[in-house]
């Protein structure tokens, strides 16, 4: 923490003389060894640091792959395939690069629910908080362009379709949308530029990384019971080695789970489509994008109503881009002064229910809209036919036969035709629209109004007063059943 | 030491001329930002070649009646279909003010050389317009409810005459920039 003494101590020459002019190893020793910090971490805590080495495991692999890799549409998904087939450990290193992807996304939306959880974006961590929420905007704009870089039918296809979100924005969409692409439609240009952007974010979110780390140093760590460090010498342990051996051991269990995916179902969390060259005539029958974008995507989905002169293309690209921007604005919404939802036992639930709905929200996602969830009633068949007097008629079946012999049973004249009538039913469009409201309102309304409503459980005088209230021995005695 | 030297220092200062100096490097510094900005910016913009082939010939005595081809013009697909009897006919008897973007089959064709119309040729985009699917079609063996074509994207609905009938497309599939050079060739450009 920023009023914490340094306790570095230069033993040798060579360090004292260093010291003096780039005291990087004090600045080290006072960021991750003697840090201070709460002693009541619990592993929804290790996430960060987990994080840390994906993002060291990305970069890695990444500069590697980009040795192979050949940025130009006759030669890009050839060059992948290459990777797999030919180069050494090629196969393992863009398998662990696809997952990593994926291991990367999984562990910043643990990292970001935890934040929410515990109230980890509230006065004095404001800027912390911002800057998380930029480094997931720019994790999202990589995984984005990285993936178009495979040349497949769903780099092509999807990229497609969120490029196309931009031409929805009126006057500059169009102009926009060729800027960005480089040409009237998705092409080497496009591929190009993705690759060089492609390679320079990684390192931008390294820089705010550190600011990430910088901005969290200030005041130091949240906590599970979100009340401040009172007394270091109670309150916090050094960060070596108690969390260096907390973290160590989460991100080696991480690692395992990750490894299970690497070696056993590296494509698991892929599209079979993506192993398909890009062919700009033939459009996969679903477009969805990678799992971890696709609470996003059902929520650009949801919107089909249009509202005022705003038609509901634009209204979608406005919501899907609202849903992240409005976690740049959580410090301001929460207006409760209990930062953790330990104590907050209303809020809790529906916290749960926001997790609930962001999973669920995926779930519609990677599901076709008009396909439903709860059917209410079969469907029919409809024969149109003219009548008689040629005035246009129609008959409603419920069995196949029986309306392809009333069909057939009507003359030359009568033009019959036949066709399903689909039965109405609660669809996952309609999931995805409730789901999309309860996202916003969690937001809007629910964390403004139950701040100021809500009558929190009282807190911990103090985070060591809280550790020892766990433990029996140590604190008032509890009643014991005898053994 | 007295304090009077360090005040006549400062009653020297003229402000005024401090700040338009201040000013007028500001606006040159900023002037020199813009200027070497617009090239970095302007680069991503469509590059001569790519301007360049933006159109093709296509022969269009080579579409199968009742069938279509497709053709790829910078990238971008466009759809030239040999439409049947039954199918104009359905296109010209759409009622066109109950559809979500009016127009008639005739609004949507071009005329040949000689003045006349050809409505056995309909030449539209390939890409669907709510978000840039490419719509399948008689070549697929789906044509969607209104015999037009199908996006499978999102459920848009085409008609004969390209026509959005049903789903959530806002319009129907554009009518390229396109002339007869022939009776038998057509030029589309982008």
């Amino acid at each position: 923490m920023s009023g914490h003494e340094s306790t570095y101590e230069p033993k040798t020459g060579f360090e004292k003389w260093l010291d003096t002019r780039l005291p990087l190893p004090r600045l080290v020793h006072d960021s991750f060894v003697d840090f201070p910090t709460p002693k009541n971490l619990n592993y929804w805590y290790t996430f960060g640091g987990i994080l840390s080495i994906f993002l060291v495991i990305q970069i890695v692999t990444g500069i590697v792959l980009a040795m192979h890799y050949t940025a130009d549409v006759d030669h890009a998904f050839a060059s992948v395939e290459r990777i797999m087939r030919d180069v050494p450990y090629g196969w393992l290193l863009r398998y662990v690069h696809a997952n990593g992807a994926s291991f990367f996304f999984l562990a910043v939306y643990v990292h970001m629910f935890r934040g929410l959880y515990y109230g980890s974006y509230k006065a004095p961590r404001e800027v912390l908080w911002i800057l998380g929420c930029i480094i997931f905007l720019l994790m999202v704009a990589t995984a984005f362009l990285g993936y178009m870089l495979p040349w497949g039918q769903m780099s092509l296809h999807g990229a497609n379709v969120i490029v196309n979100l931009f031409g929805a924005i009126p006057l500059v969409g169009e102009g926009i949308k060729t800027w960005l692409l480089g040409g009237p439609s998705i092409g080497n240009a496009t591929l190009q530029r993705f690759f060089s952007l492609h390679y320079l974010l990684p390192f931008v979110i390294a820089g705010v990384v550190i600011l990430h780390v910088w901005a969290l140093h200030v005041p130091g760590n949240n906590n599970p019971t979100g009340v401040e460090v009172k007394d270091t010498r109670k309150d916090t342990v050094p960060f070596h080695p108690y969390y260096t051996v907390k973290d160590g051991f989460a991100i080696v269990v991480f690692l395992l789970i990750f490894a299970a995916f690497v070696f056993y179902m590296p494509n698991v969390l892929g599209h079979a489509d993506n192993y398909v060259e890009a062919d700009p005539l033939v459009t996969p029958a679903h477009i969805v994008p990678e799992w971890y974008l696709l609470p996003f995507y059902a929520i650009l989905r949801a919107i089909t109503f249009d509202i005022g002169p705003i038609d509901a293309k634009l209204l979608g690209v406005i919501a899907m881009f609202a849903a992240i921007a409005v976690l740049f604005v959580v410090p301001w919404l929460d207006t409760s002064r209990v930062k953790s939802m330990r104590y907050r036992p209303v809020a809790r639930q529906f916290f749960f229910g926001f997790v609930a709905a962001c999973l669920l929200l995926g779930w519609v996602g990677a599901s076709n809209p008009d396909d439903p969830i709860i059917p209410l009633g079969s469907d029919k068949l409809v024969v149109e036919y003219s009548d008689e007097n040629g005035l246009a008629a129609a008959r409603t079946f419920e069995v196949y036969d029986e309306a392809a012999a009333f069909r057939d049973g009507l003359g030359e004249e009568a033009g019959a035709s036949m066709a399903v009538q689909k039965a109405p039913a609660f669809t996952f469009l309609h999931l995805g629209q409730i789901l999309t409201l309860y996202y916003f309102a969690y937001f809007l309304v629910i964390l403004p109004l139950l701040g100021l409503r809500e009558r929190p459980d009282e807190e911990p005088d103090s985070i060591h007063k809280s550790v020892l209230a766990r433990e029996p021995s140590a604190g008032t005695p509890i009643a014991q059943p005898a053994e | 030491m007295t304090d009077t030297p360090v005040t006549d220092a400062h009653d020297d200062i003229d402000e005024d001329r401090r700040n338009f100096i201040h000013i007028v490097t500001g606006m040159a510094a900023a002037g020199g930002v813009a200027v070497i900005a617009w090239p970095l910016i302007d680069q991503m913009n469509p590059a001569a070649d790519t301007k360049a082939a933006s159109s093709l010939d296509v022969d269009i005595s080579k579409v199968p009646e009742g069938g279509e081809i497709r053709v790829l013009i910078g990238g971008q697909p466009f759809f030239i279909r040999h439409r049947t009897q039954a199918e104009i006919a359905s296109a010209r008897n759409a009622n066109t003010q109950s559809l979500r973007d009016p127009q008639t089959d005739e609004e949507r064709l071009v005329p040949t050389p000689d003045g006349a119309y050809n409505p056995a040729i309909l030449v539209t985009s390939g890409v669907c317009t709510h978000l840039g699917c490419v719509p399948v079609g008689p070549a697929q063996g789906n044509v969607g409810d209104y015999g037009g074509w199908y996006c499978a994207c999102h459920g848009s609905h085409y008609d004969t005459s390209g026509r959005i009938r049903k789903g959530p497309a806002p319009s129907n599939l554009p009518v390229p920039d396109y002339r007869y050079v022939s009776d038998t060739v057509i030029n589309i450009s982008l």
